[in-house]
């Protein structure tokens, strides 16, 4: 069964709950300095944006198809079963491509520490384990954010559409972006308005890649062949000229 | 006269540079990243990845294609050009490694991708082609060595495995070569649409082989008169035929390819993207029409001007891709800090410095090939060693 998080706009107030719960969860240290800054970063792993009278809350999407597990070289980054998308600091090497590469721009760095790693939200995933909802669902006052099985959400998100057509923009986000991801959003207004990337393909994008890596074993034994070809004709070429000549001796 | 002052100012720059070099490197050990780079969340991967490792792999590519020319094409005409242009590979991809190094967050965890493998990712894919072709360069480059010291023996077991390390070069190199513009196909939300282009594995193949042969034609040039030897211009100029066919079916491609998918106009909108997009085909088109004219081909100062400036159309090229194309989608603008600069200096000024060293202590030049076994035998029965290196002059 596969977790997930339903965060709906309409219903946020901008309290900020559930960036002092994850920080707490975090051990990172909080206060209204860091709570002003409205960016996720190695400081904060979430944030809500404020954008005039609405905010949006801003998280590792986990996705479906995770950009980030698909990109590193070393598999430090895991979709496990449950949901959660997770970090294995003890494989990361640093090359930091699954930065470049999230569609949501989400893995932060701890770029002045001696040794450095990727910082992201795990979507609790130890509590995930043990049945409970994340740090954040369980400090957010208004509803605002829960956190349920991912079919379940879908249905409750649609639910509240219905109910409330003239309140939602009539789209769920994170059901198709990216391949669709375990976090899921409501808001009144389309989400390019409230900082999203308009531009992110419906399709997981771990395919744009492996379309091309897929080839890799044609290109070796394709490659074998031909080289080996060439220089068969070209150096067999030699060989007949030697074997010609008269020293060669075969005639 | 004029020549020892000359060569000592560039002995001067090597000096300020490496000096640069070391204190950036010690800013980049006890500051981190954080403290030696203008990277930041928002803009990941700067001058080192751009410059450092995408345009040293491909100006390296010259090494590959020419190891085909000469051992599998049989073009042997090409040989004393082939030499160099391994020697010039090996270096470059050990000096990419070095800067992956400063690059790394963890860099004392380089080999993980060897042991923890994801097969769905590009940068792994990288990994293992770069760091078996850096094998099989030393491999190819080692007959040299093993000449030099006349150890004979293991160099007629080299001799009998050279056709398949060429070959497995080849692969290798086409794999890693085009995976580095595999690299930026996940990016489709991000790069400039004047970059973003599912040909990119494509470009980034034949700009590489480009830039390759570019190279060669430079670093001919450049030892022909470190060494005061003769230019092998009848042969640079054959190179550099190939080469304006090859720009001509980059462009081609890279044109049409924008036309398409309808990007062109964006070029004509008054931006930084759109100027250096201009630049960067311009440097690419203007010395593919000065090659495709015999009287600039063999005229070694043209020959060596083109070259130069395709090299700086690729650079360029490989910038945009990198930084150029990714800032407005990132959100950030990224100027590297004097300590990216400054490593990137040193690291190429190391390139330079190996280079010369090596060209001048090992048969790099001077006709150097391998020998054939009977060649062996008759150097072993007569005294003397047939390769002793041309002494380097004018140092
Ligand atoms: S949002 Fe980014 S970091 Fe989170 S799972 Fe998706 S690709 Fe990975
Ligand atoms: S920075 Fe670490 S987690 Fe991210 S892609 Fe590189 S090795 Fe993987």
């Amino acid at each position: 069964m596969a977790r997930a998080i339903l965060f709906d706009s309409t219903l946020c107030v901008g309290c900020r709950a559930c960036e002092e719960a994850c920080a707490g969860r975090w051990k990172l240290p909080y206060g209204e300095d860091i709570a002003a800054e409205e960016r996720i970063s190695e400081r904060k792993l979430t944030t809500v944006v404020t954008h005039g009278e609405r905010y949006l809350r801003r998280l590792c999407m986990h996705c479906l198809d995770p950009t980030c597990t698909s990109v590193c070289p070393v598999g430090a980054l895991e979709k496990t079963g449950l949901g959660p998308v997770v970090y294995h600091e003890a494989r990361c090497m640093g090359c930091r491509y699954c930065m470049l590469a999230c569609p949501f721009q989400v893995p932060s760095y701890t770029w002045s520490a001696r040794l450095p790693k990727i910082s992201k939200c795990d979507m609790c995933a130890d509590r995930q384990i043990e049945g409970q909802p994340t740090a954040c669902s369980d400090a957010c006052p208004t509803g605002a954010t829960i956190t349920g099985e991912r079919e379940e959400l879908i249905g409750e998100a649609r639910r509240r559409m219905a109910a409330k057509p003239s309140e939602y923009h009539s789209r769920i986000y994170g059901l198709r972006e990216a391949g669709g991801t375990s976090v899921l959003m409501l808001a009144a207004v389309p989400f390019e308005e409230l900082g999203m990337n308009g531009r992110i393909p419906e399709e997981p994008l771990p395919q744009l890649t492996w379309r091309v890596l897929a080839h890799v074993p044609d290109v070796v034994a394709l490659g074998t062949v031909l080289l080996g070809g060439v220089y068969w004709i070209t150096h067999r070429r030699d060989e007949v000229a030697a074997a010609e000549s008269p020293k060669g001796g075969r005639r | 006269m004029t020549r020892v002052l000359r060569l000592s100012l560039w002995q001067w720059v090597f000096g300020l540079v490496m000096l640069a070099g070391t204190y950036a490197t010690y800013i980049r050990v006890a500051h981190g990243l954080g403290g030696s780079t203008n990277l930041n969340d928002q803009f990941p991967w700067g001058l080192w990845i751009g410059f450092d490792v995408l345009c040293g792999v491909g100006l390296a590519a010259g090494g590959f294609t020419l190891a085909a020319t000469v051992h599998i094409f049989n073009l042997k005409r090409f040989e004393p050009i082939c030499r160099p242009a391994i020697l010039t590979a090996f270096l470059g991809y050990l000096l990419v490694v070095l800067a992956l190094l400063f690059d790394l967050g963890r860099p004392d965890r380089i080999w993980h991708p060897l042991i923890m493998w994801n097969t769905r990712s590009v940068m792994f894919e990288v990994a293992w082609c770069v760091t078996l072709y850096t094998t099989v360069l030393a491999l190819e480059f080692l007959p040299l060595v093993l000449q030099r010291f006349g150890l004979r023996t293991p160099l007629r077991w080299m001799r009998k495995v050279l056709i398949p390390l060429v070959i497995a070069g080849v692969i290798l190199s086409t794999l890693h070569q085009s995976s580095l513009g595999t690299l930026y196909l996940i990016v489709p939300h991000k790069l400039h649409a004047l970059w973003y282009t599912p040909l990119l594995p494509l470009l980034f193949f034949v700009s590489a082989i480009a830039a390759g042969l570019a190279m060669t034609i430079f670093e001919s040039w450049h030892s022909a008169r470190a060494f005061g030897r003769q230019l092998e211009l009848s042969l640079l100029a054959a190179l550099a035929r190939v080469l304006a066919v090859l720009l001509a079916f980059y462009l081609a491609l890279r044109l049409l390819d924008l036309a398409r998918r309808g990007a062109l106009p964006l070029a004509l909108e008054p931006r930084m993207e759109s100027f250096l997009f201009g630049l960067e085909i311009s440097l690419m088109l203007l010395p593919m029409l000065l090659l495709f004219r015999r009287q600039v081909r063999l005229n070694p100062a043209a020959l060596y001007a083109s070259a130069v400036m395709v090299i700086f159309g690729f650079v360029t090229h490989r910038l945009n891709v990198s930084i150029t194309g990714m800032e407005a989608g990132s959100g950030v603008s990224y100027l590297p800090k004097w300590t990216e600069v400054a490593v990137t200096l040193a690291i190429v000024a190391m390139g330079f410095a190996i280079f010369r060293f090596a060209a001048g202590h090992l048969p790099v030049f001077e006709g150097a090939r391998i020998t054939t076994e009977e060649e062996d035998r008759r150097a072993a029965a007569a005294p003397g060693d047939a390769w002793t290196p041309a002494p380097a002059e004018g140092d």
